[in-house]
This record gives structure tokens, sequence and C-alpha cells, in this order.
């Protein structure tokens, strides 16, 4: 019987990686939490959780080595699959507390929603609780996934991908963002699927069998 | 479209489960990790730990509590009470909460707010206010107090009560201390230093299910560019409703907190979501359970 593929949730510091950790053993991966750039070398895919600013999360990866270390592993063409700043630090620049240097790996930048007005009155930044997300495309976790379903996120800042062939979900705040990502073996959303109930245990699932695929 | 929220909502004391009337005579409601298990099961769109543990070496069960609740609930978790600093902060993040709540905090030191907004970004960061409605026909001239460090607070000390007007007055320490801050000042001025959200209670409601004050919710809802959770009062799928209702009579807030309701099982979250359904009110449709 052939070992489970072993998955390495990067820790940079901070953020909630309890939640992520346990939701992906309870889908049957071997999970290792891990802030060492060997780990992610060896694993067979790549989680990348993230709370709080992108400037701290850059740095924090940085510091360590690990910001090398994930994109090689992206590079290699392994599975990964981002969350919330781990959708974010993908793009070329995050544009919060100044300009900080994403991986780059997908082109388009990370901005503030803004101040939007909506139906008469300020848009509320952060956007905060349950939205749909529309998928699409035919990238593995997409096909793997209902068309639409109802996940939680919590955050201010978006990315703007500039290549519309990378988003592969849409979501209706202020005007229609791209809340899924995808190219290859990126995978990456940003809501909190690991916060996401049953509609997000079913996409770590999916997740799980791509990885094991 | 972004959908309106229900939150059950676990005064925490010393490990256990609490619920009072208007901040006192608290009645056991349980064990957190098992009371969050149940609601994460009826599907409420997020939890609240307020700790409300007086004695300092108590303080530590809530981090074991937030752990052992993030490790068996894959649902959102906002934990408050007692944070004190950046550091409090970081810790309940890392120990697996969600969103992290502070108050008294913020009023002795008004720039803890944008500081931690710099450092964990908005979105995490929730000032919770606690007020009073006060005497509506000059029934005192109020001032910033002392102790709270009004005079620090450009802009959110308590103006004198104009005849005819209603107001609300922070309080601190768990709803016991008059802050001498209005609260709709008070709400605008965090919400500039970087505050993502607030926790807003009626602390004349607080235990009542008399309803929310619906005056007291929209007047902050409207004054902000922030999501608004009401608390304090919600009795049933009718109180939530008004309170989340968008119309010219109605709350204007993004959630709806309610605790006594659902812990002692007189209703439940599905319960709650299908009369707000039929109400009109978009919120995620209930568990198929």
């Amino acid at each position: 019987m052939p070992t489970l593929p072993r998955i390495a949730v990067v820790d940079y510091g901070y953020g909630n990686l309890r939640s992520v950790a346990k939701a992906l053993e309870a889908c049957a991966l071997q999970v290792e939490v891990t802030g060492d750039p060997a780990d992610v070398a060896r694993a067979d895919a790549v989680v990348l959780p993230g709370v709080g600013a992108f400037k701290d999360a850059a740095e924090g990866l940085a510091e360590r080595g690990l910001d090398r270390a994930v994109v090689k592993s992206i590079e290699a063409g392994k599975p990964y699959l981002g969350l919330c700043l781990g959708l974010q630090l993908l793009f070329e620049e995050g544009h919060e507390h100044g300009v900080t240097k994403g991986f780059g790996v997908l082109p388009g930048i990370v901005s503030h929603f803004g101040e939007i007005e909506e139906a008469g009155r300020p848009l509320c930044v952060p956007h905060i609780g349950w939205n749909e997300v529309a998928f699409s495309g035919s990238h593995p976790m997409v096909e793997a996934l209902p068309a639409s379903d109802h996940y939680y996120f919590v955050h201010s800042y978006r990315a703007l991908p500039a290549n519309e062939a990378d988003v592969v979900g849409r979501t209706e705040y202020g005007g229609s963002f791209a809340s899924a990502v995808a190219k290859e073996g990126i995978f990456a959303v940003q809501f909190h699927p690991e916060k996401s109930q049953s509609a997000g245990h079913q996409m770590l699932e999916a997740f799980t069998a791509w990885v094991t695929q | 479209m972004l959908l309106k929220r229900i939150i059950p909502c676990l005064d925490v004391d010393k490990g256990r489960v609490v619920k009072g009337v208007q901040y006192v005579d608290h009645v056991d409601a349980g064990d957190p990790v098992e009371v969050a298990q149940m609601y994460d099961a009826q599907e409420a769109d997020e939890i609240t730990f307020l700790d409300i543990t007086a004695s300092h070496e108590g303080r530590r069960t809530i981090f074991d509590i937030v752990s052992r609740t993030a490790e068996t609930v894959f649902m959102p978790l906002t934990v408050g009470g007692g944070v004190r600093s950046l550091d409090d902060v970081r810790d309940l993040l890392n120990a697996g909460a969600d969103k992290v709540s502070i108050m008294t905090a913020a009023v002795k030191d008004p720039d803890l707010v944008a500081r931690t907004a710099a450092k964990i970004g908005s979105a995490n960061l929730v000032v919770a206010i606690d007020a009073r409605r006060v005497a509506r026909d000059g029934g005192g001239v109020l001032v910033p107090s002392e102790r709270s460090g009004g005079e620090r607070l450009a802009g959110a000390g308590l103006a004198p009560v104009v005849p005819g007007e209603t107001r609300w007055e922070v309080c601190t320490h768990g709803g016991r201390t008059p802050a001498g801050i209005d609260a709709v000042a008070w709400a605008r001025t965090v919400a500039e230093a970087g505050a993502g959200e607030i926790l807003l209670t009626s602390m004349d409601r607080d235990g009542t299910k008399s309803g929310y004050d619906l005056d007291f919710v929209r007047a902050v809802a409207d004054a902000i560019p922030i999501p608004v959770i009401a608390s304090g009062g919600g009795g049933d799928a009718a109180d939530m409703a008004a309170a989340l209702d968008d119309g010219p009579g109605g709350g204007h807030a993004q959630a709806a907190l309610a605790a006594s309701i659902f812990h002692f099982k007189e209703t439940t979250v599905g319960e709650v979501k299908r009369e707000l359904l039929a109400r009109g009110v978009p919120v995620r449709p209930p568990a198929a359970v």
C-alpha cells in the first residue's frame, strides 16, 4: 500500500494553523505543520494559510527562507493550496501598509476594496461573512466542486489578477472580484475553507483527492 | 451577495459557559468546546467566546479552550474579554481564534487599535462597545471621566445631553464602569483607527430578551463603514430580523448575536434561520438536519 502523500502546512510565525492542519487530517492526509524550508521542499504538496497583513506575512516567510521553498515547490508543479493571504501572496505586489513584493508567480496586484457606495450606503470593508463563490473554468479542483457555494470570508484586500485566465472563482462584493485562482498546480482561495463547515470540508477533500491521484 | 450572520455567544468564566441577566446572576450553561460543537452542527455562521473570568490566574484557561475548539470545530471563532495588548491578540490568533475583540484596553489606550491593526490588519480585529442609554431630558451633563482617559479621545467625549436627544455612554470592565464617552463617537474613532468590526452591546437590554436597542444599533451602523454585530436583547427570530433589517426602522446590522435563547435550547440556529428566510432576511440556509 502506498504511503499517504505528505502535505506541508507552512508556519511562518503566526496565523491559525491548527484548524487547517486538523481539517486536512480529517481528510486522511499526512499533515506536517512546519517552518522549515527543507520540509516544504520534501513535501508532496504545500498549503499556505494566512491571517494578518500582507507585509508581515511576506516578511515572516522571507526571514525563514520559506518564500523560496514555496515558489520552488510551485515551479516543480506540486499542488499548492493557498488560503486567504496564501492567495494574495502569489501575486506580484501587495499594497497594504506600503508596497510589498509577493511571490510573483501570478501576474497582478493585491489592493484594498476602497470606498465603494452600494445602495446609497458605503460598502462595509472588511468583507466579513458568508458569500457566494461562482466557479468556472476547467481546473481539476473546479471540476470537483459544485458550480457555486457559500464560504466564509474575512478580508479588506483582494487580488486583481492581470490574467483573467487565472481566475476560477468570482464573488459579488462592491462588484465582482476574484475569490479563487488556479493555474496548473496552484489552487488558491480568498475565503477560508477550513472555517466553512461542510462546503469547506468538501473543498479540502477535493484537494486531498487531487494530491493523491 | 454577502449574507447576514447569526452568532451564538458564549460567556466563559473559569472554563465554563455562563449566562447572566444584565451582567449579573450567572447560570452554568456547559462546557465551551461541547457547546461550540453543538453550534457547529447547527451551522451557526460564527461563534463568539467572551472570557469574563475575573481572576488573573484563571485567564490562561481561555487559550486552552480556544485551541481545543479550533481543533474540533471548523467554523469562524471570535474571542474577546480581557485582551490587553497586541501580544494577547496574537496569542489568541495563534491559539485558533479567527478574530479577536478588544474593549476596555482600547478605551484606556486608544492607540492600541491603530497599533494592532497595523500589525495584524483590520479584518481580524473587533472592537467591542458596551453602552447604556443616558438621560434623555437634561438628566445631567456628562463629561469625559478622568479614569477613562477621556480627554485623549478626540471627539469621542460625551457631550452634554440635549433635551429630547438619545445618547449612549460607553461602559467598560464587563459593563460595570461608565467611561464618560459617547458610544457613536467612539465607534467612529475606533473605525478610523483600524477596527474591522464593532460588537455592539446594549447593556440595558443584555439578557432581557426584549429585543435589540434598534435606535442604538442603527445610530452606530450608519455612522461607520465597517460591519456591526448587534448584541443585547435578542429573544427570537423577529428581534434578529429587526436588527438585521436595512430599512428605515431596522438596526442596519450585519450580524445578530444571541446567547441565552440558544444555550437553554429554547430554539436552534436552524429554526431561527428558517424564520429569517421566511421574513426575507438573506441568511445562509440552515443545515438539512
